[in-house]
């Protein structure tokens, strides 16, 4: 399967994915054998607030790199439902005009439980499809605005899509996730106050912005028209040069290794504290708790007691 | 409305009953914890005068064929003449739709209502590779002119009045239309019908839209400004909320979410230059008809009296024939079961008797088998018959609004006024109707009402005979079904390359470049060169094809 | 301790735009804990066939109302076959007339819904399909 999926064969890809996404006892083995293939792909991150137009401008990108011979992965994340755990993923409506094109591979992702803007497997997700050969991979955020910080984390290019007359602008710089943002993208541009939100951007970044580092642009787009389509791909690769050329982008990568690193190293406590608490919770321990027998924190530290052997061995489930 | 100590008594007596019924439920409860309408008004358990008392009578009832038309559009009503009965109908081929209406015209039907197939409706010819499968499928396939002129054959157009249930390439049907009139001697100003002509609810619920949303109103108002100088008889548009309860609206969203659209379309011409005094008794609606009997003969005087006045308040109306509200209904699709589909029958009368008493212009009354295919002829035959029972028969026609004066009706009327007001309001505070559209704001206020509806029937808080309760165990397939043959698509492409073989294609081609040419301009009127195109037999699909190339395509805003 | 999700698109073939039944069963999958790939309105063949094996999905579930259920079940089982996936279950529903539905069947389809299905019995039988399903894998 996996060399399939190295191969490009689009099923074992799906598959991969899917492994890795339910967290099966082969993914970290999948997330192995991709590593030695990471790290050529252009991994765009789009964000924005719902209703600013992020799955059409993904479309309108995927065609304009499609044009140049790139191929393009996307991974497309929206809200899972916090009662179910099941999800209504929608994104990819947007982007069915690719369907049948051999270059282009879709993939939604419910966020399942995670709050900042992705789902805890996107990363691997965007992983694999890097190794299986795309040149770009997007991931498309799933948009609700203040906490989508997670993008920053994993994506060399992070574009903040806005748009006219939704009030989100001023939203977004109050919140601070201004800072994530590598260029602006002012998206609906046909639509009346387009420059005003343009040029309210502009101040921001000139107030905020401090020593002489990547200034962040701001491209004016129409997804529907495809007007601004080509100019905002060339900011985009021009970013992607000052990532890989510069102390700024070397400090960036530096970073996410890191991240990756203790990412690893936090899900696996997690797994194995989990399964050790859920071995203890017998009603014997919760009866005592009731009883004040005992408490929250003594039941802590037996429970990481307990974990103690599952780390050593480096057992994971 | 009523008099003072008059209504003190009926006050007191009130009480007292109310006293006696709160002692008894104890031991009697009543059937459910509290009642409301099918849409989820709630109702009391007994109306008085007490509950009309603030009815101003010549204010908010008037009299008929006066302003606010709650008591009907028509002087006389029923007493003057029936309604138009009229059955959508086409299916197949132009030769089999020809056949159907004219077994509906012998049977005493006084309108035809022609159904086309999914293709024409999206504007594509039958041998487009998306129209695979779909070619005559829930109607009939009008390619070019020729067809048209099958579909009318031996039926004067000047003699029957002709709905056409056409929304995105509505021009192109109606150019053919006036083309076949044209073959028959007949002038387009002899004409009268009506194409349903509004894409607001296709993008809200229906989805046969072609183009984005302001081409489209382009197109809408190019009719308009066409037909009030040209075909001066034609209803151009039939602003549906049919649809819109189809997908699952109640009562209210169904009135407030069409008068939303009305306000958009007459909101539109006017920007377009064009007068509401003129272009508004061109304007025709379209509802739905469920089976709460009284919430429905409510929803059509409240939709009657608020459009009046929206007319009047909000855009100055003043031409008496410009403010009524005349409307086309339909008995509700979605209240067909496939379950013990004879049970219908039942259904369609109590929907049609409500379409009636709530004063309806004309009236199409669905086949019992229409949750299963299409209609066989005997299935329509029975449901055109109720129609004819219910004017011939039941009495409910002799006198005007036979309902006016129901302390509950009444009090109803109000109630559905208020609330679809209050979704107008909304609706107006987030910029009017395009925008709701696109925020989804329409479209998810009526899909949770549709999974409530869902839900509620699974939970048996609402009993629907035959699928929840009542079941009977069925023999499958008892009932004769029509099956369209698939053949269709095959002859129809067929028949389309020998169009194409035997027409003036260099007329076609500069037939085409004008309308590309008129498409550029905004201020040209498309009519024109649309008909020009149809009358030298250039096919939907190319003039749709034209247009698409220039306005581009509309793609749903998905809100779940 | 992997949780594997049932995923289903839930597309809408063709032309027709009657999508309330398709939206209604999207909603009830959802909340049945299911990732569904609702993919709208003028889905053709390929579309829904590329979609479902680009988010390996365990089904599809389309829903058609215009009579041109036969076309659209056949060519979509005929697609899945093409690309080596005919583990995907197809189910639907809409206006498909009862005695069809043997047919249809016979032609690969898991399960036809009828008007006034409830949603619970979907729901449990697709649960029920993907876990013979995955049994077999």
């Amino acid at each position: 399967m996996i060399d399939k999926a190295l191969s490009g064969d689009v099923r074992a890809i799906a598959r991969l994915i899917s492994e890795v996404e339910s967290e099966t006892p082969r993914s970290e083995e999948i997330m192995r054998a991709m590593y030695p293939h990471t790290g050529r792909a252009h991994i765009i991150g789009v964000t924005g607030s719902p209703g600013s137009g992020k799955s059409s401008l993904v479309s309108k990108m995927i065609g304009t790199l499609r044009r140049q011979g790139k191929t393009v992965g996307v991974i497309a994340v929206d809200p899972s439902s916090p009662f179910s755990g099941g999800a209504i993923l929608a994104d990819r409506i947007r982007m069915q005009e690719h369907s049948g094109d051999p270059g282009v591979y879709i993939r939604s992702m419910g966020s399942r439980g995670s709050l900042g803007g992705l789902s805890k497997t996107t990363y691997e997700g965007a992983l694999i499809l890097d190794a299986c050969g795309k040149d770009v991979v997007i991931i498309e955020t799933v948009g609700v605005g203040q906490s989508e910080i997670d993008i920053v984390r994993i994506a060399d290019t992070v574009c903040l899509v806005l748009v006219p007359g939704m009030g989100d602008d001023m939203q977004i710089m109050k919140a601070g996730i201004m800072e994530i943002a590598d260029l602006f993208v002012i998206n609906k541009a046909d639509r009346e106050g387009a420059d005003k939100v343009a040029a309210e951007v502009r101040l921001m970044i000139k107030m905020f912005h401090t020593g002489d580092g990547w200034i962040q642009p701001v491209k004016m787009t129409s997804a529907a028209t495809g007007a601004g389509l080509d100019e905002l791909h060339d900011t985009i690769e021009g970013h992607l040069k000052h990532v890989r050329s510069s102390e700024e982008g070397a400090e960036r990568l530096k970073k996410r290794l890191q991240w990756e690193v203790e990412e690893i190293v936090r899900r696996r406590i997690a797994k194995i504290t989990e399964s050790a608490w859920r071995e203890r919770r017998e009603e014997r321990v919760i009866e005592k708790l009731l009883n004040k027998e005992t408490d929250p924190y003594r039941v802590a530290q037996e429970v990481l007691d307990s974990a103690m052997g599952d780390f050593r061995s480096g057992q994971l489930l | 409305m009523f008099d003072k100590t008059i209504l003190e008594e009926v006050r007191k007596l009130k009480e007292g009953y109310d006293a006696s019924v709160e002692k008894s439920l104890g031991k009697q409860p009543e059937r459910r914890e509290s009642f409301t309408t099918g849409g989820g008004i709630p109702l009391k358990r007994l109306y008085t005068p007490v509950d009309i008392d603030g009815v101003d009578y010549e204010k908010d009832l008037g009299l008929p064929g006066s302003f606010p038309y709650t008591r009907g559009v028509q002087e006389t009503q029923y007493r003057g003449r029936f309604w138009t009965m009229r059955q959508y109908a086409g299916f197949a081929t132009a030769e089999d739709s020809n056949r159907r209406y004219r077994m509906l015209l012998d049977q005493g039907t006084m309108g035809l209502s022609v159904a086309f197939d999914l293709p024409t409706q999206i504007g594509y010819d039958s041998d487009h590779h998306m129209a695979a499968g779909e070619v005559g499928k829930v109607g009939v396939a009008i390619d070019s002119m020729a067809d048209m002129e099958t579909l009318f054959d031996g039926i004067p157009l000047d003699k029957v009045s002709t709905s056409m249930t056409i929304n995105a390439p509505s021009s192109v049907l109606l150019a053919m239309y006036i083309g076949v009139a044209e073959k028959q001697g007949i002038s387009m100003d002899k004409l009268s019908g009506t194409i349903q002509n509004d894409i607001l609810k296709e993008y809200i619920a229906r989805g046969t839209y072609i183009f984005p949303p302001k081409p489209s109103m382009r197109l809408i108002t190019n009719i308009f400004d066409f037909c009030s100088k040209n075909v001066p008889k034609w209803n151009t548009i039939s602003i549906s909320g049919y649809h819109i309860r189809e997908a699952g609206s109640t009562a209210v969203q169904e009135v407030a979410f069409t008068l939303a659209d009305g306000i958009a379309y007459v909101e539109a011409a006017i920007k377009a230059g064009l007068d509401p005094n003129v272009f508004g008794k061109r304007l025709s609606f379209f509802f739905n008809a469920h089976n709460d009997f009284i919430e429905e003969i409510s929803k059509f005087r409240a939709a009657r009296r608020l459009w009046a006045r929206i007319l009047k308040d909000r855009f100055g109306v003043t031409d008496p024939k410009a403010l009524p509200l005349r409307f086309h209904t339909q008995t509700g699709g979605c209240t067909l079961t496939a379950q013990q589909p004879e049970n219908n029958i039942a259904r369609v009368t109590i929907q049609a008797l409500a379409d009636v008493l709530g004063g309806t212009q004309s009236l199409h009354t669905n086949s019992m088998d229409e949750a299963l295919a299409l209609p066989t002829e005997k299935s329509v035959r029975i449901a055109l018959k109720t129609q004819q029972i219910i004017a011939h028969e039941s009495g409910v026609c002799n006198t005007i609004d036979p309902m006016a004066g129901s302390y509950a009706i009444e009090s109803l009327t109000n109630e559905i006024e208020t609330q679809a007001m209050e979704y107008i309001s909304k609706i107006d505070e987030m910029g009017g109707m395009m925008a709701a559209i696109e925020k989804g704001y329409v479209q998810k206020q009526i899909q949770d009402a549709a999974y409530d509806y869902q839900i509620s029937i699974e939970e048996n808080d609402r009993v629907v005979v035959g699928v929840n309760k009542f079941t009977v165990e069925e023999e499958a397939g008892s009932l004769q079904l029509l099956k369209v043959d698939e053949s269709v698509g095959t002859n129809q492409a067929k028949k389309l390359k020998e169009l194409r073989d035997s027409r003036d294609n260099i007329a076609v081609k500069n037939a085409l470049d004008s309308i590309r040419e008129a498409a550029k301009d905004e201020s040209a009127n498309l009519m024109p060169a649309i008909l020009d195109a149809v009358r030298c037999y250039t096919t939907e699909g190319e003039i749709c094809g034209v247009l698409r190339e220039e306005f581009g395509e509309y793609k749903e805003n998905i809100v779940l | 301790m992997s949780d594997r999700k049932i995923r289903v698109v839930v597309a809408k073939p063709g032309l027709d735009g009657h999508d309330r039944g398709a939206k209604v069963i999207a909603r009830a999958l959802r909340d049945a804990g299911m990732e569904v790939i609702y993919t709208g309105l003028r889905q053709t063949v390929d579309q829904i066939v590329d979609t479902a094996i680009q988010e390996d999905v365990d089904a599809i579930g389309i829903s058609i109302l215009s009579g041109a259920h036969h076309h659209y079940f056949k060519a979509i089982i005929e697609g899945l076959a093409a690309r080596d996936a005919s583990d995907v279950i197809v189910f639907g529903g809409g206006v498909i007339p009862e005695s069809e539905i043997p047919d249809l069947v016979k032609m690969g389809a898991g399960a036809i819904f009828g008007p006034g299905t409830p949603t619970s019995t979907c729901v449990k039988w697709l649960e029920g399909a993907v876990a013979e399903k995955r049994k077999a894998e």
